[in-house]
């Protein structure tokens, strides 16, 4: 081999590797200088008192996002739980007899649907219950977190439950299993793992939306009033603050954003780490 | 003189003689098929009672099929057909349900199964616990009594909460024979069930094949004819779909009856 | 599809049939010394024993080892069983042709005797070992039914030989000694025969998996 050609095709090799490496480095690097811009901005104005109380009034110190924070968990804890069955048992759909022109339809719509913008399916909420009931509400915003929900968790369980190896399912029917509880039983569990880090993930993601829960949920200043009331939640009370001209406020909008992070960053961990294969199979 | 007194003569086992056995299954004309292409064109043979029974053929003869349909596994596969009959003590097994079939004729596979998210009690006791059989003790009973016909309880006896797949490939074939056993069906089908193992773990899953058959029928699929040979009383040989030749091993092995038969056997093709 | 094995079993026939071939003659030379009274062939008849001996442990190892590595089925199997019997059937057969030549030389000693149907009884005998012979070697079932049913002949013969040489004995006390040497080499010959049909009867189980020995019917 030609030296001078051997030695270019190094030179080439080493620049092609210390591109690709800086690239990744940029797309690392976003994440933790988001991550620590915001600690930098929001560790401050955490304590306590921050966590647990309500909003005060404008110029008065001490207020807190509590009705924020139990907000969120509110409508997304309500969103998953209509969301998450929907998804889970329309991916079971899918991965057990989805072969037909209606599954595929049913595939191609959920695809669809992860594109939709988030402001889209807020107003399409907004406009199947608000305009109805003639109020914002929890419940308003909850259904329109559960539709972006449905397709994610659908989809993804539909991936998962097809990473089932079939002689699994073979193995359950040559018992003389019925078909559903084979599904049920024994294909759902051995997938459950994937299936639940799934729900986990669409939750995290929904946690953090903001743009349907403007006209849904619309957002309170006071401790929440039921279901059928207007409800404060994390993003939107971020969006909230961030926008207005008090400094007081812009400093809890750092730290309410930060909280919001350090739980989608807590239930992707956790995720990964349930995710992983155990070390006691012998594949 | 006591030294000519002649000494007892040893006593001599007679051979087996299953030609009277009773019949466990017969299958009469049929054809299976996948989509358009027939793999299975009219097929007739009787499986005897309380015997082993080996299908061997070259590869593509139709021989998975064909055991296959014995249990109705060939419908889980989108587009297959099944034409003919298929009697089961006396019932057609195509016009019953499914399930119920399935718990008379079980089936264990090429590649072993446990199911990954069960202990080694609950993969062998997962046939009665689906099917909603509630009695602990029963069950307990159940999973000793299938580990020691699957002759794996002594290896396993200590770790019963252990997962399934934590076992050697062998044991993990054992372990679904087993969980096949527990559900006590009148006729066991195997399709190459030792292909995936090594030589001493085939071994011993033919030394337990040879001692279940006096309970139920065992049907054996293999690409192996020499493991046909040691294991089988009776043999069917199946060429393109059709079978050529069935019946008793020892007389397949010295005198085949039909040369297509013989050159398999004899290594000429295949 | 020719295989490997098949050549291994081309080579087990071709050293069956050298040593029948080897025994045929041995047969013959022995016959000679009794029949023309010259011992110079006993050597030649000794000397082939021991080539038959060799051939008869060799032929038993082959067949051994084939079983043992390749698990032979139907008429593979056939054929090795056979082998394996041919070659003792025809391991006999020269010890049988030794004996004769042996008695041979002590009839030297002795003064001429008749020889009777002795010369009958040889080309039966022979008769029947060649074509024996042939018939395993063309897998010739028709000519192996041929020779089992020649054996009834030599029977007939040996028995009259006998009865003869019996009133020979009684009336001559002299001619005990070659009378009894006589004897022994029809009964040689009776038992090359013997040799010969088993061999034929083993032809036959070779090409049609029949197994016709010691049953009635063998036609």
């Amino acid at each position: 081999m030609n030296d001078a050609l051997y030695a270019r095709r190094k030179k080439v090799n080493a620049l092609m590797f210390a591109l690709t490496a800086a690239c990744a480095a940029v797309a690392s690097g976003t994440l933790l200088a988001i991550l620590g811009y915001i600690a930098w901005k929001g560790a401050s104005s955490i304590s306590w008192a921050f966590l647990t109380n309500l909003p005060k009034p404008v110029g008065e110190h001490g207020g807190g996002i509590a009705n924020a924070i139990v907000g969120s968990a509110k409508v997304v804890g309500l969103a998953g739980l209509m969301g998450i069955p929907v998804g889970v048992l329309g991916g079971v759909y899918l991965a057990e007899y989805g072969r037909g022109r209606y599954a595929f339809a049913v595939r191609y719509a959920a695809d669809v649907m992860n594109g939709v913008p988030s402001i889209v399916v807020g107003l399409f909420a907004y406009a199947l219950i608000v305009h109805p009931m003639k109020r914002f509400s929890a419940l308003s915003g909850s259904v329109a977190l559960a539709f972006i929900m449905v397709p994610i968790v659908l989809r993804n369980t539909e991936e998962f439950l097809r990473l089932v190896p079939g002689t699994i399912r073979e193995a359950a029917l040559a018992l003389g299993v019925p078909r559903w509880k084979v599904t049920l039983l024994v294909i759902l569990p051995t997938a459950g793992r994937g299936i639940l880090t799934g729900a986990l993930l669409a939750l995290a993601r929904v946690a953090g939306e903001t743009a349907p829960l403007i006209f849904t949920a619309f957002g309170n200043r006071f401790a929440d009033n039921g279901w059928l009331n207007p409800i404060a939640t994390l993003p939107h009370t971020i969006f909230t603050y961030a926008i207005s001209p008090y400094e007081d406020w812009h400093n809890q909008a750092w730290a309410a954003a930060l909280i919001l992070m350090i739980f989608v960053l807590l239930v992707n961990v956790t995720a990964r780490v349930w995710l992983r294969p155990s070390s006691g199979s012998s594949h | 003189m006591d030294m000519m007194r002649p000494m007892p003569l040893p006593a001599v086992k007679e051979g087996a003689a299953p030609e009277n056995a009773a019949i466990a299954m017969s299958v009469r004309d049929l054809r299976a098929g996948y989509g358009a292409a027939p793999v299975l064109k009219g097929v007739n043979l009787e499986i005897r009672e309380k015997t082993v029974t080996a299908i061997i053929g070259p590869s593509g003869c139709g021989k998975s099929t064909l055991i296959r349909c014995l249990n109705r596994m060939h419908e889980a596969i989108p587009g297959a057909t099944c034409d003919g009959e298929i009697l089961l003590g006396g019932r057609n097994a195509l016009a019953i349900d499914p399930v119920l079939l399935r718990r008379e004729v079980g089936m264990v596979f090429q590649r072993p199964n446990p199911f990954p998210t069960m202990t080694i009690a609950q993969n062998v006791a997962a046939g009665l616990v689906l099917n909603g059989v509630r009695d602990r003790a029963l069950i307990a009973e159940t999973v000793e009594k299938s580990l020691r016909r699957a002759a794996l309880w002594d290896e396993v006896k200590d770790k019963l909460d252990a997962p399934g797949v934590g076992l050697s490939g062998g044991q993990q074939q054992r372990l679904c024979i087993a969980r096949a056993l527990a559900v006590e069906p009148r006729v066991l089908l195997l399709d190459e069930p030792c292909s995936a193992l090594d030589p001493i773990a085939t071994g011993r899953i033919e030394e337990l094949l040879i001692q279940i058959k006096d309970q139920l029928t065992v049907v054996i699929v293999t690409h192996n004819m020499q493991q046909a040979a040691r294991v089988s009383e009776y043999t069917v040989f199946m060429l393109m779909g059709e079978m050529v030749e069935y019946g008793l091993t020892r007389r397949m092995f010295t005198q085949p009856a039909d040369k297509r038969t013989e050159d398999y056997i004899t290594g000429r093709f295949g | 599809m020719k295989r490997q094995f098949d050549a291994d079993l081309e080579d087990l026939r071709a050293r069956l049939l050298r040593m029948g071939g080897l025994c045929e003659e041995m047969v013959h030379y022995a016959v000679k010394v009794v029949v023309d009274r010259d011992d110079s062939h006993l050597s030649k008849v000794q000397e082939w024993e021991r080539q038959v001996n060799g051939l008869h442990i060799d032929i038993d190892e082959v067949c051994l080892r084939l079983i043992a590595l390749h698990q032979p089925a139907a008429g593979d199997l056939r054929l090795i069983a056979a082998a394996i019997k041919i070659n003792s059937d025809l391991e006999r057969v020269g010890d049988q042709a030794v004996n004769i030549a042996e008695t041979g030389v002590y009839l030297l000693k002795e003064p001429k005797i008749k020889l009777g149907d002795i010369p009958r009884m040889v080309e039966v005998a022979a008769g029947m070992l060649k074509d024996s012979l042939d018939a395993f070697a063309r897998g010739d079932v028709e000519l192996a039914r041929d020779v089992i049913r020649r054996d009834d002949e030599e029977d007939r013969l040996k028995s009259q030989t006998f009865n003869e040489l019996v009133t020979l004995m009684q009336s001559d006390a002299s001619a005990i000694q070659r009378g009894m040497d006589i004897i022994l080499i029809a009964r040689n010959l009776e038992r090359i025969a013997d040799h010969a049909t088993n061999v034929a009867e083993d032809v036959i189980f070779m090409v049609l998996g029949k197994d016709i020995r010691h049953s009635a019917e063998k036609i």
